[in-house]
């Protein structure tokens, strides 16, 4: 069989971003003078697909998140949920519909998402209460063990506050939030960066399981790429607003295609090559304030730059197997 | 090479009202000049009470009971007020793991790099602002020169991180104590930045303590590695030993549950249980709650240093 990319054996994708973009005003500068956060991004996430995003601090990856959840309106382009167009209501109707639960976020830091006031149950009960608008009592206390239990809290500390568990137990509050409202797309922003060796086996297995349980899909951000080889199927590299690489996990880290990934990946610690001299990616990036739209936007720092590198934006290209690059030479 | 930091049989607590907090107990460990050592554990194991007591920061709460930390043949915890505050000035710079609480909120950070450098190199007034552009640039600050003239609000916590960086090391300190310095930065980052670190180290003119939780940051960068758990240095080794053959059943365990490019999830192990809380009494071996070698003796007090060779030490009764 051939490697088909996860989505295509899915008629419709759970999830459909197409020519995202999200410009920001800049302050104090000339009017139409804007910052590309996000910019013309094409997004696919099949249903119980697990897609990795990554790339430097600064290139959109959060904008990415808050963009598909509709935590914030999009400068242009759509998002399509199971084929129906979400961007056609505004952020603030989106609040309000049933849609709203169907994309769940859990954000970096559980401390500062969690309500300190809030026992670990009411935090729980919370998104049912306001999204599914549950009121029934019994309804709610059952949904809220049944989703402590699947990430693994034990009933004792359900009547906890947020400030008497640990990093661990936090992140664990947070998923449970998340997921009991059982959404089909649970995005997650470096949810793993707060938290232990000690316990991360444990947190990235309860995600594989609810994907396998509830058929949950992933959209997955993190910096640590041997993670990401451990629970995406798929992974999406961004670099300046722009995706630069997609590709099945595998394949892309043994052949990564994009000069920007290939810095990315060798880049990444490994005690077993501590006394080699690894190629460093020079430079800063170049600003992503109105940037050039001809120019290609690695070409400041790219080892392979060339005179259409300049002249020309690269536009993703098909490499086979799934895999797609954004550059005049892979 | 000579020793340039020596931290010696350091025992601190912390008091509060639910009790007192056995933060560091024994803790002993050595810098050489030049040297890279890293220090990992979980959370929670006492790596960032340490680093501030090396700086003379510790918080107000906080009593060091016993032991002596000595920084090239000067007494540190003997060092107090005004001489202490020359000492970190000149010797000794440490990276903070929150960047924005470390950074002067109502000073462009351009100015605040020139501040140092002004203290700490003959650099001519009017080059200093081309100097503080560089060492922006150095730890890959997208568009410097717009950045010279920001205040730290305006930048991202990844950014204040960077200018934090900027800062420790155009003090050129003798001694850099390094808290979490890239977590949360890209790995392209990361990496620039460690480079950044080792290539001072290495000529001999830095000598660095790297506090970190990613063991394969430590791996590729450390000379030697110790290992914290709940308070106690469990092991020391070189690096290229520690990681091929730990003797303490926790380094293993570490090792074991850091992901690396061929782990699989069904494979992956986690750690069981927790750290212990630090104001009960103790056990000798504050790990033999979540160990699974433990044996009767293990209770018997002192718990004994074993040395395996002259720089590979482990405190277990029944190293591996
Ligand atoms: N609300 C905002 N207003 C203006 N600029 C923003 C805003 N949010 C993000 N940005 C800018 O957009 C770019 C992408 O940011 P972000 O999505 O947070 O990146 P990442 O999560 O990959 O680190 C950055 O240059 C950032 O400064
Ligand atoms: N000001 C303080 N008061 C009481 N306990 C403290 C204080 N600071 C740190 N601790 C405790 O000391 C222990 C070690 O903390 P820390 O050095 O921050 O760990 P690490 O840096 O290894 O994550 C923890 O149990 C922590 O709760
Ligand atoms: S298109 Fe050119 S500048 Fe861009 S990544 Fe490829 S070689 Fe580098
Ligand atoms: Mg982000
Ligand atoms: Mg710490």
């Amino acid at each position: 069989m051939t490697a088909l990319p996860e989505y295509a054996a899915h008629p419709t994708p759970l999830l459909d971003a197409q020519r995202l973009s999200k410009l920001y005003p800049v302050k104090g500068s000339a009017k139409g003078t804007l910052l590309h956060a996000v910019d013309d991004v094409d997004l696919r996430i099949g249903a119980g697909e697990c897609v990795g995003l990554v790339g430097e601090s600064g290139c959109g990856k959060s904008t990415m998140v808050r963009l598909l959840a509709r935590l914030i309106d999009p400068t242009s382009g759509q998002i399509l949920m199971g084929g129906k167009d979400i961007t056609g209501m505004t952020q603030a109707k989106f609040v309000a519909s049933p849609d709203r639960g169907r994309i769940q976020v859990v954000f970096q830091d559980p401390t500062e998402s969690l309500n300190p006031s809030f026992r670990v149950f009411q935090a729980i009960a919370d998104p049912l209460r306001r999204l599914l608008r549950l009121s029934d009592a019994d309804e709610i206390a059952t949904r809220v063990n049944r989703a402590a239990t699947l990430v693994g809290l034990p009933r004792e500390l359900v009547q906890r506050y947020p400030h008497q568990l640990s990093g661990g137990q936090r992140a664990r509050v947070g998923i449970a939030r998340a997921i009991v409202v059982e959404p089909e797309l649970l995005i997650l922003d470096e949810p793993t960066s707060a938290l232990d060796v000690s316990v991360q086996a444990v947190i990235l297995r309860l995600l594989a399981d609810l994907r396998a349980r509830l058929g949950m899909s992933y959209l997955f951000v993190s910096h640590d790429l041997n993670v990401v080889r451990l629970l995406c199927s798929r992974v999406v590299v961004m670099y300046l607003g722009k995706v630069v690489e997609v590709g099945p996990v595998e394949q892309l880290f043994a052949n990564p295609r994009h000069p920007y990934t290939q810095a990315l990946i060798a880049s990444i610690p490994d005690p077993a090559r501590r006394r080699e001299a690894r190629p460093r990616l020079d430079g800063s990036p170049s600003s992503p304030i109105s940037p050039d739209p001809n120019v290609c936007r690695f070409q400041s720092r790219c080892p392979r730059a060339a005179a259409e590198c300049v002249t020309t934006m690269p536009a993703l290209r098909d490499l086979g197997g799934g895999q797609s690059a954004a550059c005049h030479f892979a | 090479m000579t020793d340039h930091l020596t931290i010696k049989d350091l025992g601190l607590e912390f008091r509060t009202r639910h009790g007192v907090v056995r933060a560091l107990e024994d803790v002993s460990l050595t810098v050489k000049r030049g040297e890279i050592v890293g220090v990992v554990g979980e959370s929670g194991s006492g790596k960032s009470v340490m680093a501030y007591s090396v700086m003379g920061l510790s918080d107000a709460a906080a009593e060091i009971k016993r032991g002596s930390i000595v920084l090239g043949g000067m007494d540190l915890l003997a060092t107090k007020g005004e001489a202490l505050r020359a000492i970190r000035g000149r010797e000794m710079a440490m990276i903070f793991q929150s960047p924005r609480t470390a950074l002067n909120p109502i000073r462009k950070v351009g100015r605040q790099i020139e501040d140092v450098l002004m203290e700490h190199e003959a650099i001519p007034r009017r080059d200093l602002r081309k100097a503080a552009i560089a060492a922006l640039e150095r730890v890959r600050i997208p568009d410097p020169e717009r950045r010279y003239d920001a205040y730290p609000f305006e930048l991202s916590g990844g950014m204040c991180q960077r200018v934090m960086i900027a800062i420790a090391l155009a003090c050129s300190p003798s001694l850099l104590i390094a808290d979490e310095p890239t977590t949360g930065l890209d790995v392209t980052t990361q990496a620039v930045i460690m480079d950044l670190i080792r290539d001072k180290s290495r000529d001999g003119r830095m000598s660095t303590l790297l506090i970190t939780h990613d063991l394969g940051l430590a791996g590729e960068y450390c000379d030697r590695i110790v290992v914290m758990h709940a308070g106690h240095v469990v092991e020391v080794a070189p690096t290229e030993v520690l990681l091929s053959r730990p003797a303490h059943p926790y380094t293993l365990q570490l090792l074991a549950a850091t992901p690396t490019p061929t782990s699989t999830l069904d494979t992956l192990p986690s750690i069981g249980g927790q750290l212990p809380d630090l104001r009960r009494d103790l056990p000798p071996c504050r790990f033999s709650e979540r160990c699974a070698r433990k044996l009767p003796q293990c209770d018997v007090p002192p718990l004994p240093w074993t040395t395996l060779s002259p720089d590979h030490i482990v405190r277990c009764r029944v190293p591996l």
